[in-house]
């Protein structure tokens, strides 16, 4: 059974000039995590907004646990969690604060909202920082607090718009801990994010996008499959490059990239490769200056997908009121 | 629908939590309103002759108390718009509550600020010689008034904030319409030292109708009226309460809509 299913959605502003979304067809099996990858500006933001009803599409048609978000967004709300990419809570009050007036507004009575704020500042690690403004919280605390506003009712489907945007590595680190965490619960998770490393550690399978739309779908080894796996990249003094050029082109078994001192190819035996380079490097009586095997990154995907690197395109639209994306 | 009143009045707690959190803002919010009394007051009122027993501050009262509940449509708009770009309303919308809710729940907080800044402004007013003469429920009348202008304001200061979405851009709108329609009436001066075509503006100017409406209330004659005659000048209570009932009419659908309409 499909959780989320959206069919040919578009989307556009300023008159049709901004194709936020062109045409953009995604589905997540219910009880699944989908990871929606790519750039500013892909349409990530605009596909999570129509998903979550606060925006409705031009075309195109969507269901949220089986019920269409056009016709009846009032009874998806009652099943949904959203978590924005900038943090939707009332910075002046405490977190404490925040949690209950959410409970009263997901009409659980005055008891029940105060216990249900309680527990998720417990489970959330906010118990002490629950009487402080969110405004005195850290970037990571905010998030999780933001987390926690959406999951005042155990949602059946939970949107996480850019989850870790901007928080440090401690923080995202501690994001990704809560999230999955959240997942073995079975929830099903739609969580758009720029990073591939992100989609990696939460998600069952990832959806590429560009422009407004899908332009790769499947797990992430498959993707990484596509977009062609790892590189060997060794960076060499100026007179050892030819014959460092030499060894790399026959471990890989095509042509090499020289990018100033540093050569590199694909490789499809990882670590083999890795250590048959430096035995014929050792024997050539070259010292490298640095080695490592390169695992795909976003822009990699990209460019093998797309022929472009990752850019930002064109804010999203002077509508959205997020503040802004940076 | 069974849950407009219970969500609005949570969101209205949410308002007067925040005033607890941060009291700087509600200090300042009735500092302002106590200023012009005194600045009035004090300026002005030795050098304009009133002819008013009890001198100025009997006519200068009323119109502070309207020029005060006329900035309500600015501080609606101004709050309504931060919470927009905080992200707050998206989060709001998402959630399974009554539609009217966030805004009605606005307009009533801002209402309960109201109360409490005219009942300091009143105590500022007794303080530097304000007596109303007319008696109990004609004082309680005049406050009901201003109230509900108030509150009749502060739905277009929903629909403002909604349209305009900048915080800043609505504080310069909202001074940018409250301040003519304040002083181009009859709460600081007559009417009778404009020029022609700016007292017919001034005689229709709700601001004017609602200062003129208080002082009868207050147990003035209403000195600062009209040469032109014109009508509302002349019957300053029903024409305020027109205002306000067509206001009320037309903004409360019209901002409802445009929230739920809002961002799509």
């Amino acid at each position: 059974m499909k959780s989320i299913n959206a069919q040919h959605l578009v989307k556009t502003y300023r008159s049709g000039q901004v194709r936020a979304l062109d045409d953009l067809t995604l589905d997540v099996e219910e009880g699944t995590v989908l990871s929606v990858l790519g750039p500013n500006g892909a349409g990530k933001t605009t596909a999570v907004r129509i998903l979550a009803t606060l925006l409705k599409p031009d075309s195109g048609i969507a269901t949220v646990a089986g019920i269409d978000v056009i016709k009846h967004p009032e009874k998806v709300r009652e099943l949904i969690g959203l978590s924005g990419q900038y943090a939707a809570v009332d910075e002046t009050l405490t977190g404490w604060d925040n949690l209950v007036m959410f409970g009263r507004l997901y009409h659980l009575g005055k008891a029940a909202s105060i216990k249900r704020a309680e527990d998720l500042l417990e489970r959330f690690s906010l118990t002490e920082s629950a009487k402080r403004p969110i405004k005195t919280y850290s970037g990571g605390m905010r998030r999780r607090l933001d987390l926690a506003a959406s999951l005042i009712v155990q949602p059946k489907v939970l949107f996480l718009d850019e989850p870790t945007t901007g928080l440090d590595p401690r923080g995202r680190q501690e994001m990704w801990e809560v999230i999955q965490e959240l997942v073995k619960g079975g929830v099903t998770l739609l969580l758009t994010t720029q990073y591939l490393e992100e989609a990696d550690q939460l998600a069952d399978e990832i959806a590429v996008i560009d422009r407004g739309k899908v332009i790769a779908r499947g797990t992430s080894d498959a993707l990484k499959k596509q977009v062609g796996g790892e590189r060997l990249e060794i960076t060499v003094e100026n007179s050892d490059i030819p014959k460092t050029q030499e060894i790399i082109a026959r471990i890989s078994g095509t042509a090499t990239h020289t990018d100033v001192r540093t050569i590199s190819a694909p490789v499809s035996t990882g670590s083999l490769a890795l250590m048959e380079a430096l035995r014929a490097l050792d024997e050539a009586t070259i010292h490298p200056l640095d080695i490592a095997l390169k695992r795909p990154s976003l822009d990699d995907v990209f460019l093998s997908l797309t022929g472009h690197v990752a850019e930002e395109t064109v804010e999203e639209p002077a509508k959205k009121k997020r503040g802004g994306k940076k | 629908m069974k849950y407009t009143i219970s969500d609005s009045i949570t969101i209205t707690k949410r308002q007067l939590l925040q005033l607890a959190r941060i009291p700087e803002v509600l200090v300042f919010s009735t500092i302002q309103p106590v200023m012009f009394v005194l600045l009035f007051r004090f300026v002005f009122g030795g050098s304009i002759a009133s002819g008013q027993p009890g001198g100025y501050v009997q006519l200068l009262m009323p119109g502070i108390f309207v020029q005060t509940v006329a900035f309500t449509l600015a501080s609606t708009a101004i709050g309504l718009a931060e919470d927009m770009k905080k992200g707050l309303i998206d989060r709001f919308r998402s959630l399974p509550i009554s539609r009217g809710a966030v805004v009605i729940g606005r307009t009533f907080g801002d209402a309960l600020l109201n109360i409490l800044v005219l009942t300091v402004m009143a105590l500022a007013g007794y303080a530097v010689g304000w007596r109303p003469t007319s008696g109990g429920l004609k004082i309680f009348s005049a406050f009901l008034f201003l109230f509900m202008f108030g509150y009749a304001l502060s739905w277009i200061g929903i629909f403002v904030g909604l349209s305009v979405k900048e915080a800043r851009t609505v504080q310069s709108v909202g001074f940018l319409v409250t301040f003519p329609l304040t002083f181009l009436s009859n709460a600081f001066a007559p009417t009778t030292g404009m020029p022609r075509i700016l007292q017919y503006f001034a005689e229709w100017n709700p601001v004017s109708t609602m200062v003129a409406a208080c002082r009868q209330l207050f147990g003035l004659k209403n000195q600062f009226g009209a040469t032109a005659n014109s009508w509302p000048s002349q019957h300053p209570l029903q024409t305020s309460l027109m205002y306000m009932l067509l206001l009320m009419v037309v903004f409360i659908p019209l901002s409802i809509r445009k929230y739920k309409n809002t961002s799509n």
